[in-house]
């Protein structure tokens, strides 16, 4: 009896780790009081953190689970579907989303006026329902409502910031942010108008039988334009730098997390799992685009970045730069490079959110983040600055950061892939990144602090949450091995490309 | 006339004009400094969209979907694209709704809708 | 005590020690003597545990954990390891000495931080001397770099963080750059980056290939300030001296030639590079660097750089050894290690003495020096022969190693005009120093028109007025000589590599 109850439970997870966010969201709005607002919104993040443990357990040990929306079968209904892959992608949106979450009442007071947090918790639980079901949402046009729904609650969660340019920097992120979901609107209407299905399997299976490359290929294009826009791929990323420059720290940590790690995600599936590397590399020839992006990408963000005297925005291209790394992975197209890749969607996740905390701290002590406000704090904060240097040494790739183990990978893939200029150019970026930390670690060890400023470190609140991340960056570091693994499982999972077998519901 | 030619402009007409709206809908959003004229061009840019899935569920000498109607030997068009449609219809309206709301925002702070003369201010305080 | 055991303690010796420093922040005669202390534990340990083991054939490993598949952080310890624990362990405890004569009397700032450094930097390069393979290697190479940056920028300054900035660029970016592509290559190329004797990579990669890699080791390990990358040694040199001494002349320059050993010999292989030529480019290159570092070092006044270039021109002699890439080179190359550090510590040791006690960094300033500080500048006068070669010295017999290396690859006279003529150039930096010590008139005296014929009257015994300045460069300039005489140690240590 009991047992029947718990599998009955198990396979409603995944909708419970949808529908639970967002039913909240309201009730946030309702509650008003800061407080009890943060402590319902962070009693779902950890229930969703819970569910999504749950269902990656029952994925590793029984296999997929498919949930029916209304208990119509797909491809005719809605269908949520965990797998491997996205199951581990959603313990990370909802884990870090945890930590992050757990940093906000000591961080937001000093952004975003009292009498406006349960809004930002609001806006917190929408974006990551969104997020959720981007994820696991098992047909391609549900993807696209819910990166609607989290790009939404993401321009909220940007307008939120405490200077006026908060506001130009969310209409920015809104009007490009819209371009990128009609595009991918589009490009999911060709899919479906070649093949007669929404649903990400059926699509897999019917796509390859599909005549004829031009369609394809720009449908290929709309898809992945609009999930590059959302994924901050240079240069359709280029709304990213003011969003996270003028958003609260808090926002920008969340959202660098997690935003883009899910896009990044989605533009995986599109490629890997409905395309396939036969159809998109082999035939339409699609690295040649992607390669090359990629690499400016990591240029480009890690050069503009050198010059930025805000830390904020220096982070934000740093991110720029970072997306490039994942993005190669993408393109490289082999089980190393993909590996990279993905690793390091776990890796950026934790450093950069940890980085960004370090940074809300700063806002917290200092009330700005320019590089001359910075000056001697090595000495007044010195657990924060210490986070912020190892999580510099993680995005340069030191060894024994987590930093290493993604370019490990990424220059072992461009190696097997015959092409060892790449190897030689990710490691040319990496150089680049060396300079924008040491411009930062030059002036926060080595200047001395303006005269009479005395700024205690940051609260324990805030503390915790920063070395949680940081703190993982070392250990994934160490313990490499641990999530590389994962890691390969994923890329394998991706190289095996879209199920082969007859289409679900017959022909349409 | 070529048959080419005309397969190519008038069996393809619903796509030209779906192109032709997107097009209108770019060039507003990218070269009107006026956010709300922006707004305008962002929906007209969505409806393009929105018309192309239209086109989808048309099925020659189809009637409207509704079961029961007709015998088994009628056609009907496809109704999903519209089904479709009427969500997208509903994301459109939230997002103008919130463009609006930061439009309005914008212009208590700024005292103005002109994005360069936004810009103008923004550089003032770098 | 296990021979896997004794590695830990040896590596993990400084680290405790760092951790001890900065415990003890507030009590500086407790912190520098847990400095000592355990500096003098980590080399009994070597000395007395790994080094017999090793002498006898042995090989201690231990593997501490897979960082990632096929990725191991590991230490093994064989002979030209072990020669480089021994010196970077051995002199550690004397350059601590020296720096709390240096540090206290010349009121330094953040001396914790400065401890907590230096044994950073020691387990980096205790590290890197145990090294199984060449992530290990990577691993506790990056950690020299980052954990000497502060050293380098000790005082803060301008000047100070404008060299830091040179050093970490240079250090740093070659590192990443190169040495870790070649690392990641070498894996994809072999399979593993194990040290294995006769290399891995033989039939693993065409003769282009190779010779790309190898390019890609040497420079990578800037470290060894090959040119055109060197400029970071003569930055380096803002440091306060006890760092130059250690680090610059032992710690981080030897990691640097010690891993292009290393690679040469347990990675690619002496009979691969013999038979494919892949290292002949690097002849040349080592030469030059060795004949323009001398040149310039000639021309430098200020002591502290001329020293520098002086180690450029020296470094470039040990990897000259690893390019020849015959067993007498390699033994000549790997003995050059010990005498050469223990010659130039000497020297900067003198250097710092001179600084502290004279308050003189230009040579031409020096003159008469001798009088006032016998002690330091007969330490100078020994520290200079052995790192010139001059014989019985220990760099003399290294130099013949290498010449013999060299007549073993195949006749070259040019490159036999290179010594000799660099040698000459090492005699035309060195000397003048030491000349101008005992027999140079002092600027003083000259303006007072004072009697030439008086040249030792005011002499003054130093040893005993800075024990801790003046100590720690006669005990290494007896060490020069002990080494001259404990030659035979070394030729037993490394006989495996005679054919």
């Amino acid at each position: 009896m009991s047992a029947s109850w718990v599998a009955h439970l198990e396979s409603q997870l995944p909708a419970i780790q949808v529908v639970a966010p967002m039913l909240t969201a309201p009730v946030c709005v309702l509650l008003r009081r800061s407080r009890a607002a943060w402590m319902l919104a962070m009693t779902v993040t950890l229930g969703s953190l819970l569910t999504s443990l749950l269902m990656l357990r029952h994925v590793l040990l029984h296999g997929a689970l498919s949930y029916q929306m209304g208990g119509w079968a797909p491809p005719w209904g809605i269908e949520l579907r965990i797998e491997v892959l996205n199951a581990f992608v959603l313990v990370i949106v909802s884990g870090i989303s945890s930590v992050v979450l757990s940093a906000a009442p000591g961080s937001l007071p000093k952004e975003v006026p009292e009498e406006r947090h349960y809004l930002f918790y609001a806006a917190f639980l929408l974006c990551m329902t969104g997020l959720l079901g981007m994820t696991s949402a098992g047909d391609v046009f549900n993807v696209f409502v819910f990166l609607e729904i989290s790009s939404l609650s993401s321009y909220t969660l940007v307008a939120l910031g405490p200077s006026r340019r908060a506001l130009v920097a969310a209409f920015r992120y809104l009007i490009v942010g819209t371009m990128g979901g009609t595009f991918l609107l589009l490009g999911i209407g060709m899919l479906y108008m070649m093949t007669g299905t929404l649903n990400i399997v059926d699509l897999g299976i019917r796509l390859v039988e599909v005549q004829g490359d031009r369609t394809l290929l720009v449908a290929l294009a709309c898809v992945v334009v609009g999930t590059s826009i959302k994924l901050a791929l240079f240069p359709l990323g280029l709304w990213l730098p003011n969003a996270y420059t003028f958003a609260p720290a808090e926002v920008s940590a969340f959202l660098a997390a997690t935003a883009t790690k899910v896009s990044y995600y989605v533009l995986a599936r599109f490629l890997f799992l409905i395309f396939g590397v036969s159809l998109a590399f082999d035939r339409l020839h699609f690295d040649h685009v992607l390669l090359p992006m990629a690499l400016v990408a990591m240029f480009v963000g890690s050069l503009v970045a050198i010059f930025q005297t805000d830390l904020k925005r220096l982070l934000a291209y740093s991110s720029l730069a970072q997306v490039g790394y994942m993005v190669l992975g993408l393109a490289l197209a082999n089980r190393s490079g993909l590996t990279g890749g993905i690793v390091h969607l776990f890796n950026h996740a934790l450093m950069k959110s940890g980085l960004f905390l370090v940074l809300a701290a700063v806002v917290l002590r200092l009330g700005a983040t320019r590089l001359q406000d910075v000056r001697g704090l090595g000495r007044q904060m010195p657990w924060t600055m210490a986070a912020f240097v190892v999580g510099g040494l993680s995005l340069i790739g030191v060894p024994l950061t987590a930093g290493f183990v993604s370019k490990w990978y990424l220059v072992q893939g461009a190696l097997e892939s015959g092409r060892p200029l790449v190897a030689a150019l990710i490691l040319g970026s990496s150089l680049l990144a060396v300079v924008y930390v040491w411009r930062v670690v030059e002036e926060i060890y080595f200047q001395p602090a303006p005269e009479g400023r005395q700024v205690a470190e940051a609260p324990l609140g805030l503390l915790v949450p920063i070395w949680l991340l940081i703190g993982g960056t070392v250990v994934f570091g160490i313990f490499g091995s641990a999530t590389a693994d994962v890691a390969r499982q994923a890329a394998d999972l991706l190289l095996q490309g879209p199920p082969v077998g007859p289409a679900l519901g017959g022909s349409p | 006339m070529n048959p080419v030619f005309w397969q190519t402009v008038w069996g393809l007409l619903p796509y030209w004009l779906v192109i032709v709206l997107m097009m209108i809908g770019l060039h507003v959003v990218m070269t009107k400094p006026n956010l709300i004229k922006k707004i305008i061009g962002l929906n007209v840019f969505q409806t393009g969209v929105i018309m192309f899935y239209i086109t989808l569920g048309k099925v020659d000498g189809g009637t409207a979907p509704i079961f029961g109607s007709g015998g088994d030997e009628v056609v009907y068009s496809n109704p999903v694209p519209h089904v479709l449609m009427l969500t997208a219809i509903v994301v459109g309206i939230a997002t103008t709704s919130l463009a609006l709301a930061l439009v309005v925002r914008l212009h208590e702070a700024y005292g103005t809708i002109e994005e360069d003369q936004i810009r103008r201010l923004e550089g003032d305080e770098v | 005590m296990t021979p896997g055991m004794a590695i830990l303690w040896a590596v993990l010796g400084p680290l405790g020690a760092a951790v001890l420093v900065r415990l003890l922040d507030r009590w500086p005669n407790l912190r520098e003597a847990a400095s000592l202390l355990v500096g003098g534990g980590v080399f009994a340990v070597v000395a007395g545990v790994l080094t017999p083991r090793v002498m006898a054939g042995e090989r201690p490993r231990l593997e501490i954990l897979d960082i990632l598949p096929g990725v191991t952080l590991a230490f093994e310890v064989e002979p030209l390891g072990m020669i480089f624990g021994l010196v970077a362990s051995g002199l550690w405890v004397v350059t601590t000495l020296f720096a709390i004569g240096y540090m206290r009397g010349h009121n330094e700032i953040h001396q914790t931080r400065f401890y907590v450094c230096f044994a950073l930097a020691i387990f980096g390069a205790l590290g890197v001397a145990f090294a199984a393979n060449v992530f290990t290697l990577f691993v506790f190479y990056e950690l020299i770099t980052l954990s000497t940056y502060p050293l380098v920028t000790h005082h803060g300054t301008a000047k100070a963080k404008a060299a830091g900035r040179t050093y970490l660029g240079v250090l740093m970016g070659t590192s990443i750059a190169f040495l870790l592509l070649a690392l990641v290559w070498t894996h994809q190329l072999a399979g593993g980056t194990d040290f294995v004797i006769g290399g891995i990579l033989t039939g693993k990669a065409s003769d282009d290939m190779l010779m790309l890699l190898l390019a890609l080791y040497a420079f990578g390990t800037a470290k060894a300030a090959l040119m055109p990358f060197h400029r970071w040694l003569p930055a380096a040199m803002v440091a306060p001296t006890p760092v130059s001494a250690l680090l610059h002349a032992v710690a981080v320059v030897k990691a640097g030639v010690f891993t292009i050993l290393k690679v040469v010999v347990y990675i690619f292989g002496l009979d691969l590079l013999q038979e494919t030529g892949a290292s002949q480019w690097l002849t040349w290159v080592a030469a030059t660097t060795l004949l323009l570092a001398s040149v310039v070092a000639i021309q430098q006044d200020n002591l502290k750089r001329r020293l520098a270039y002086s180690t450029i021109s020296q470094l470039a002699y040990i990897v000259l050894c690893a390019a020849l890439a015959t067993p007498y080179a390699i033994v000549g190359g790997a003995s050059h290690i010990a005498m050469h550090a223990m010659g130039k510590i000497t020297l900067f040791f003198c250097a710092g003495a001179i600084f502290v006690e004279a308050h003189k960094t230009e040579i031409s300033n020096m003159r008469g020096l001798g009088r006032r500080m016998p002690f330091t500048m007969m330490a100078f006068l020994v520290g200079s022969a052995s790192v010139i070669g001059i014989p019985p010295f220990g760099g003399g017999v290294s130099k013949v190693m290498l010449m013999m290396g060299t007549a073993e690859a195949g006749p070259n006279y040019v490159m036999l005009g290179v010594y000799a003529l660099s040698s000459l150039l090492a005699i035309g930096y060195l000397m003048p120093v030491v000349f101008n010590g005992f027999y140079g008139i002092t600027v003083v005296e000259e303006e007072n028109r004072v009697e030439k014929n008086q040249p030792l009257r005011d002499v003054v015994n130093d040893l005993r007025r800075a024990p801790f300045l003046v100590g720690p460069p006669v005990l290494t300039a007896l060490g020069c000589i002990a080494l001259a005489v404990g030659q035979l140690f070394f030729f037993d240590l490394l006989s495996v590599f005679f054919p």
